[in-house]
């Protein structure tokens, strides 16, 4: 019913429009219903046709491809993934062995270093203990030279005295007389010449 | 007769005449151009989804990205729900294009361009539409007429202009097209006669005109059949999701 009362709609309105049209082209081919029933057939058979074979066999079709193609593709991001993860391991591995052997390079270097300090501070020591003793053995000397220097100079200053007194008196005086007589003036001046 | 602009419209019989009782149901140029539509329909989409490569050629990325397109349509005007229809939407979308497309051919017949076809569809579609309404919502499909937050006193205006415009829809759906159509095509014939009866000297101005015009066209036989598509989207939006 309303079917009709559209169609009688349509049909109206553009019988208008057509009249119009009329006036120099003499109508629209559009409202002569003489192929309206074969136009109507022909159209529900090849849209019926078309949207089964669509609907049945390619759109299938095409879905299943571009959801095949998603799924490879997503597999293939994933196995780059996963590649670019191992790959981010070994470069992990890598830098820890190179940190390893740095380190295990700093540690050789440094026992080196000591070593050779220990060495050098060794041979440092043993100079210094043969310096310390050169240096002993000379202040041993020098002491010795000290201590001697007295009675070498009393020796000496017996000596000088008795050859004076034999040149100056002509005669000879008992060695002993005389150092009894310089050790006693030593004995008194010793603080005079020596300091101590 | 080749200087009438509505000669193109006009449906000749192709072949013996057929007639099923009182119906003459011959095969035609209209029918010629139908069954070319969709030939070149199935065979492009075919040849488009025969082979799953992981890089497509020219003809499988035509067919996926018109694929993405109408899905991405339906998916933006109607919904998950309209899944099911998007089989019959692609099919709607495509016979549309094609046959507007193959009717920008020269000397070739536009199957769009006539109203009883485009009304057919439209009909179809509104039939289709109103049935898949009422399954899903029964008679509570009714509550589509009554706008919510409309005050009692306007309610039967309203709800009577809901139901004109309502049944208007295929009237409404299939004029846009049809009227396209035969506007473009009798624009262009127009112009082309003015082309030859202006000459040499004259013609250029409408023969440059028609090439513009020409371009329109193509760009109106897309929009038309997007148009098409999308409008019954939206009516099947109506039916799946209740708005009002």
């Amino acid at each position: 019913m309303i079917k009709k009362i559209f169609f009688q709609l349509v049909f109206f309105n553009f019988l208008f429009v057509g009249k119009i049209f009329s006036a120099e082209s003499g109508g629209m081919p559009q409202l002569n219903p003489e192929f309206w029933v074969s136009q109507i057939f022909w159209l529900t058979i090849t849209f019926g046709i078309l949207y089964i074979v669509l609907s049945k066999l390619i759109l299938p079709k095409i879905s299943s491809n571009l959801e095949q193609r998603k799924s490879q593709i997503s597999d293939n991001i994933e196995a780059a993934e996963k590649q670019r993860e191992v790959s981010e391991s070994k470069l992990k591995e890598y830098d820890e062995i190179i940190l390893k052997s740095k380190i295990e390079a700093k540690n050789i270097f440094n026992q080196a270093r000591e070593k050779v300090i220990k060495d050098i501070n060794k041979k440092k020591e043993i100079l210094d203990k043969q310096i310390n003793e050169e240096i002993d053995k000379a202040e041993d000397e020098i002491n010795k030279l000290k201590k001697g220097a007295p009675e070498k100079i009393t020796k000496i200053a017996i000596e000088t005295s008795s050859e004076l007194i034999q040149k100056l008196i002509g005669t000879e005086i008992n060695n002993s007389s005389i150092s009894a007589i310089v050790d006693d003036l030593s004995k008194k001046d010793r603080s005079k010449y020596y300091g101590n | 007769m080749a200087a009438n602009p509505m000669s193109q419209f006009e449906v000749y019989r192709i072949g013996p005449e057929i007639k099923v009782g009182a119906f003459d149901i011959s095969f035609t140029n209209a029918s010629l151009f139908m069954v070319i539509s969709s030939l070149a329909i199935l065979i492009i989409f075919n040849l488009g989804s025969k082979k799953n490569s992981l890089l497509p050629n020219k003809l499988q990325l035509l067919t996926e990205l018109s694929y993405n397109f109408v899905s991405k349509m339906i998916g933006d005007t109607a919904g998950s729900k309209a899944r099911p229809y998007f089989a019959f939407i692609f099919s709607l979308f495509m016979f549309v294009l094609f046959c507007n497309m193959f009717g920008m051919i020269p000397y070739t017949f536009t199957v769009t361009s006539h109203i009883i076809v485009t009304f057919m569809l439209a009909v179809f579609i509104f039939i289709g539409v109103t049935i898949i309404g009422f399954i899903k919502h029964g008679f509570g499909y009714l509550k589509l007429f009554v706008p919510s937050g409309v005050p009692i006193v306007l309610l039967p205006l309203i709800i009577v202009i809901e139901i004109i415009s309502y049944l208007s829809r295929p009237i409404s759906l299939s004029v846009r097209l049809f009227a396209n159509m035969m506007a473009g095509h009798t624009m262009m014939k127009v112009f082309g006669g003015f082309v030859i009866s202006l000459g040499i000297v004259g013609g250029w101005l409408p023969l440059s005109f028609s090439v513009a015009l020409t371009g329109l066209e193509i760009l109106v036989a897309f929009l038309q059949a997007y148009v098409f598509a999308i409008l019954t989207c939206i009516y099947l939006n109506d039916a799946l999701n209740l708005h009002h």
